[in-house]
């Protein structure tokens, strides 16, 4: 099924080439903002890379709306905690954009501990002909000013500043896995391990604390809390899911502290399934509302699973990423592959759902054809501009001649972070330290 | 099921996933950003269902063999028929009179077992209940451990603390709410007397013990002697320093002495199998007495 697919892809860029992969380059996080114009990545080293679309052209039909650099910063530093003698990772965990509101962008980026609200704009003008200072800055002698100006705008070269505008610091103890912006985009919320924590976006110095899951006494701690996320319209619910396998949905009109669910998703478990790993491999890794808000999406080490919101007891679709895996998951606990946390993502009409795997390999699931591929990303194996080719990984018996066999996967090539264009088939996939944008195939 | 299990897995049988699961607990208090909870629940999970079928198979086959002529304490209450369950303890157990023979110490080979205490919340250990007289509760005779109920006679003895016997280095350690006692020395007079044939030394404690007796009952056996009495400051001034544990930083020592608590079993398991002539990994187990000495450390 997988080769009749005609994908209809381009690779249209390499962007952040590095032949040799250094740690800080992993890419940790990928994110589309509100429009589709921008794409925020986050690596290890704590920076964030933003690209821009360009304008389409009538002249270069071709070069239809590539993403171009348009600033890179540092958002988190490494820091120590004395107390617990413990190093924060500079990582980023998540980034999420804020709609904008004003010619200036504004995003949420976060590592283990401390989320930042960063300001984005574009500078193209400069002031000239002050009084008190000269053109280098430096001041004048007030005794020597003997007129006075105006100063005037002059043009200058575009430049792209990023500056920290709130700094939400010191509310977790453990380490935030997700943050959402709320739907009335005056709130958002982090959560970490045990708990989730409301915030206002002009308040820094408290926050509220909505979910508390800490047992009273830790050796009785049977979950975690591993993603959260705001319902798309309904600035009162959101959802979190745990290392359990389930998704509580919360209602924060019911009361203060979201302890206590209003719905609870739980598929009951195959008993013949059970192994050594089966608390790992339903442990669920993201969690993602539909743009619609009726379905949800989640992800667990083998599986995709769609929820609607109004049946509790089981998803209403599972779609199969990479079962191959499941006799090998015995390796895949020795080398830390088994805790490798996949996200997922919607495209804008929800009508296909895309998760990455290993070997570079990312799926696409269509949800009203029920067909499935398997696309790579790889340099080595598409050249740019070049029709992505379905792969097939072949799981026993004989290969034929384009599959790869399950025993060659390269398990170090993992793709945990996969973006989609809210309105567009544009994808962003990254790879290690390499990010790949694939488009639909002009006519 | 379970054999199927094993089957399934490939190669790596519950032992030697004990093992990497230790070691990975353990590599993960040098990683970078420092313990990550979630990891660390999910390597219990699969520390717990490994430990489940080991545990099992040991019952099995204990169940299969003649019961030992001088067993202090009677069989299980509850039997053990095929992949067990492994329930509360029987009332019995806990009411171990303060007799001559703290649980399970001597005995070259346990007898059928008594599951340790398990239930749905499957890290739920005993290690560290806040009254006193319970913490014996989680020792199966196997484990080589007094958790001071042997003596209510001292009652701020036990309170939340986990004695165990490292047979690797007989060297008695404490965890206490979680936190390691400086292992230079025990506070509990436990005295496991020594099995026949078996040296042992333990070091009886001072501390918080300088005004009891010094001849605590030796548990009915000549242990006391030749050993000496190794005082040490050290642990009192430790205690001082550290009455509550900030409660959110204890959460990783309390997951730490759940394994510590939890696991020490497998270490004694070495003891009786090697005299049987059991197959088992002996390499795996001897190293899981240093993981545990390690993570309990931590």
């Amino acid at each position: 099924m997988e080769e009749d697919i005609d994908t209809r892809k381009i690779n249209s860029s390499f962007l952040r080439d590095h032949s040799y992969a250094t740690e800080a380059d992993i890419i940790s996080t990928v994110e589309f903002n509100h429009t589709g114009e921008l794409l925020a990545t986050g690596d290890k080293g704590g920076r964030v890379v933003i690209f821009q679309r360009e304008q389409e052209s009538k002249n270069q039909p071709h070069r239809r709306g590539e993403y171009n650099v348009y600033s890179t910063f540092q958002s988190h530093e490494p820091e120590f905690d004395y107390l617990k003698s413990l190093e924060i990772e500079e990582k980023i965990n998540k980034i999420r954009w804020l709609p904008q509101q004003n010619a200036a962008y504004f995003l949420l980026s976060t590592n283990d501990k401390t989320v930042k609200l960063w300001k984005v704009s574009e500078r193209d003008k400069r002031p000239e002909g002050y009084n008190l200072k000269d053109e280098d800055g430096r001041l004048r002698d007030p005794s020597m000013i003997t007129t006075l100006r105006v100063p005037v705008l002059r043009p200058m070269d575009l430049m792209v500043e990023a500056t920290p505008r709130r700094v939400f610091a010191n509310a977790h103890t453990y380490h935030i896995n997700s943050i959402s912006v709320n739907s009335d985009y005056e709130t958002y919320m982090s959560a970490d391990d045990l708990r989730i924590n409301l915030w206002n976006f002009e308040i820094t110095n408290q926050s509220f604390n909505i979910v508390d899951i800490k047992p009273a006494n830790m050796e009785e701690l049977t979950e975690v809390i591993t993603a959260a996320e705001f319902h798309p319209h309904h600035c009162n619910t959101f959802v979190y899911s745990s290392s359990k396998g389930t998704i509580r949905l919360c209602d924060m009109r019911a009361s203060a502290l979201c302890d206590r669910h209003s719905k609870f998703f739980e598929e009951p478990e195959d008993p013949s399934n059970r192994s050594f790993f089966s608390e790992i491999i339903s442990s669920i890794s993201d969690v993602k509302f539909s743009h619609s808000g009726r379905y949800i999406m989640t992800r667990d080490y083998l599986t995709v699973k769609v929820w609607d919101l109004n049946m509790e007891n089981r998803p209403i679709e599972t779609y199969q990423v990479h079962d191959y895996l499941r006799s090998k998951l015995c390796s895949l606990y020795e080398n830390d592959c088994i805790f490798d946390k996949f996200e997922c993502v919607w495209n804008g009409s929800d009508s296909v759902i895309m998760t990455g795997s290993y070997n570079n390999f990312f799926r696409m699931f269509d949800r009203n054809t029920k067909r499935d591929v398997t696309l790579e990303a790889s340099r080595e194996n598409s050249k740019p501009r070049a029709i992505l080719k379905p792969r097939k990984v072949c799981v026993g018996g004989k290969r034929r001649k384009d599959e790869i066999s399950v025993d060659s996967l390269d398990f170090s090539k993992k793709i945990l972070h996969t973006a989609w264009h809210p309105s567009e088939n544009i994808i962003a996939v990254a790879a290690t330290n390499n990010l790949y944008i694939f488009q639909d195939k002009v006519n | 099921m379970l054999r199927g299990r094993r089957r399934m897995e490939g190669a790596l049988d519950a032992q030697s996933l004990i093992s990497i699961s230790l070691r990975k607990i353990h590599s993960s208090r040098t990683q970078r950003g420092g313990i990550k909870l979630h990891k660390n629940l999910l390597v219990s999970y699969v520390l717990r269902n490994a430990r489940q079928l080991y545990l099992s198979e040991r019952y099995a086959e204990l169940y299969r063999r003649p019961p030992p002529p001088h067993a202090p304490y009677p069989p299980p209450a509850a039997p053990l028929a095929g992949p067990p369950e492994l329930g509360p303890l029987p009332p019995g157990a806990e009411e171990q009179p303060p007799g001559p023979m703290p649980r399970g110490c001597g005995l070259p080979e346990p007898p059928v077992l008594l599951p340790p205490p398990h239930d749905p919340a499957p890290l739920e250990l005993p290690g560290a209940p806040p009254q006193p007289p319970s913490p014996c509760r989680d020792s199966a005779p196997g484990f080589y451990r007094s958790g001071g109920c042997a003596y209510p006679a001292l009652p701020g003895h036990c309170s939340g603390r986990t004695t165990v016997l490292d047979l690797d280095t007989h060297v008695v350690t404490t965890v206490e709410n979680g936190y390691l006692a400086p292992d230079c020395c025990s506070q509990c007079p436990c005295c496991c007397p020594p099995a026949p044939g078996t040296k042992r030394k333990y070091y009886p404690g001072p501390g918080e013990e300088d005004d009891e007796d010094e001849d605590e009952p030796a548990a009915g056996g000549g242990a006391a002697a030749g050993v000496g009495v190794a005082p040490c400051p050290k642990r009192a001034r430790f205690e001082e320093l550290s009455p509550e544990p900030p409660p959110d930083a204890s959460n990783i020592s309390n997951l730490i002495s759940i394994f510590g608590s939890g696991f020490t079993g497998l270490v004694s398991r070495q003891q009786a199998d090697s005299e049987h002539g059991q197959l088992c990994s002996k390499q795996a187990l001897a190293s899981l007495g240093a993981w545990t000495r390690a993570i309990v450390a931590f």
